[in-house]
């Protein structure tokens, strides 16, 4: 046991900045994975929710493909699929892009209930000003579903960043990859991989804390202004 | 009678609005109908609201009321029939002699024109009292932000509620949020108040002080239309009562003529029950 640690002792000095920078690809591959899965999630649900048939259907389709579908599938088919097209995607790019196409069908799931959440008179009420659905949605609607759908998004927010790990499999330059490279080079694989997990642990862990200290507060009735 | 184009003549391609000349009525309702599925709730309504009249709408729940009430400002499209604000067409617009629906974005540009009181209140409630009757003099009419805000103390105060102004809906009584509410539709500076049984939702010792309310609104000449229970409170504000069931009016008439001397069997019977009841 103390053996283990002298190892760390030994070898973090050289480990640890490699490690450090590949923990910074993993928040920006995380970052713009959660932000395309945010955008194009709202679109997927007011899609869903649009009076628009065809529109609902192609979102409710595409949710249900997507959730039906292993992440890993989907970044090798962007990956892989794509390049002969003649489209290079760096394989960040394509990490961020498989992430957040993969997440955005949960995403949406959470914006259409979060949404639907919000009693049909708080929607009446605010077109009964002369206000548009536009302006209802922005000012009315989301503020009250986003302190609803906060817990949940932060939930999602974990899931793609571990879900990053698997960027290494198309060779994103992520601490997963970093992690696999320097075990077959310093043939500490056990060493290596309890590291990544705990340098995941350390960026996902105070977010599950803000989540549920924030459905704490919800269920006490605290309005989200 | 008919706005539409006389057949023949060169149709614009769209007319921007229809005018009803010489029209002294600030709400017409035109031949409504509404069904949902397969129930017929309006069958033919025709109803005018004069320029500062007030129009209590009675009946038994489920003649259709409400229903009639939210068709006018289009919260439900009519299935047949039209309605027009100070004579122009309501959502909807004439292009090539027919009436076609507007887009929700026109639809908001007349609506901003007529205030409605709901039931519940439907406060929005992540905002205070001040900031539900100051957003839409903001958002929907362009005011600047502090203008906006000044209006709505001035209409708080309308409603007696100025020292409430910072209070978020939960910390109000039922009376208090509806009387936000009312401050709310007057701060659209309404051509016309529709009124959705304001008080059926309130604790019985809460209804004196949004009647009173509604009371001093009527006083200074006001449109309204009012559907409500409040027999009573129809016969001292209204001037002119109209009973509604099974999707028709039955009678309308002033309140001392509907109210003390109905002239149908349905209107007596159900008054009737009513006074009984309360």
């Amino acid at each position: 046991m103390i053996q283990f640690f002298e190892i760390y002792v030994a070898k973090l000095p050289e480990w640890w900045p490699e490690m450090l920078a590949a923990a910074g690809s993993t928040l920006l591959l995380t970052g713009y994975a959660f932000g395309i899965a945010i955008v194009f999630g709202l679109c997927l649900a007011l899609a869903k929710l649009s009076r628009n048939r065809v529109l609902s259907r192609a979102a409710t389709l595409y949710v249900e493909l997507m959730r039906g579908i292993p992440t890993l599938v989907v970044l090798f088919i962007i990956y892989f699929a794509i390049v002969p097209l003649g489209i290079t995607l760096s394989a960040l790019v394509a990490g961020a892009l498989g992430l957040g196409i993969h997440a955005a069908a949960y995403v949406a799931e959470i914006f259409r209930s979060g949404i639907e959440t919000i009693h049909r008179g708080q929607r009446e009420a605010a077109l009964a000003v002369g206000m548009t659905p536009r302006q209802t949605l922005r000012y009315i609607v989301l503020p009250q579903a986003t302190a609803i759908m906060l817990p949940p998004l932060i939930n999602m927010l974990v899931i793609v960043l571990k879900d990053t790990s698997i960027c290494s499999l198309i060779s994103a330059p992520e601490i997963m990859l970093r992690a696999k490279d320097l075990a077959s080079t310093y043939f500490r694989p056990m060493h290596l991989y309890v590291l990544a997990g705990a340098m995941y642990f350390a960026m996902a862990w105070p977010l599950s804390l803000m989540a549920r200290g924030w459905a704490r507060r919800l269920g006490r009735g605290r309005h989200g202004a | 009678m008919s706005a539409t184009s006389p057949p023949g003549a060169a149709a614009p391609r769209a007319t921007p609005a229809v005018s009803r000349q010489g029209d002294a009525a600030v709400v017409t309702i035109e031949d409504l109908y509404k069904n949902f599925g397969s129930l017929e709730v309006l069958k033919g309504i025709d109803l005018a609201i004069a320029w500062g009249e007030k129009v209590a709408i009675i009946g038994p729940s489920g003649s259709g009321k409400s229903t009639l009430l939210r068709c006018v400002n289009y919260l439900e499209v009519p299935t047949r029939g039209h309605i027009y604000l100070e004579g122009e067409l309501f959502g909807e617009r004439l292009v090539d002699g027919r009436h076609v629906r507007m887009s929700e974005r026109e639809l908001a540009s007349q609506r901003k024109h007529i205030g409605m009181i709901f039931q519940s209140f439907y406060l929005w409630p992540h905002l205070t009292a001040r900031e539900n009757v100051a957003i839409a003099p903001e958002k929907v009419f362009g005011l600047p932000r502090k203008a906006a805000l000044e209006l709505a103390d001035t209409m708080l105060a309308k409603v007696h509620l100025a020292e409430k102004r910072d209070a978020f809906p939960e910390r109000l009584s039922g009376g208090q949020q509806q009387r936000v509410a009312i401050a709310r539709a007057l701060a659209q500076e309404p051509k016309v108040i529709l009124f959705d049984e304001p008080t059926s939702a309130l604790d019985p010792e809460l209804v004196g002080e949004v009647l009173k309310v509604i009371e001093e609104l009527a006083a200074e000449g006001r449109s309204m239309m009012l559907v409500t229970h409040e027999i009573r409170f129809a016969q001292n504000v209204a001037d002119r009562v109209v009973f509604i069931d099974h999707g028709v009016i039955v009678e309308q008439g002033p309140p001392a003529e509907v109210i003390r001397r109905p002239s149908h069997e349905r209107t007596r019977s159900f008054l009737s029950q009513l006074l009984q009841d309360g």
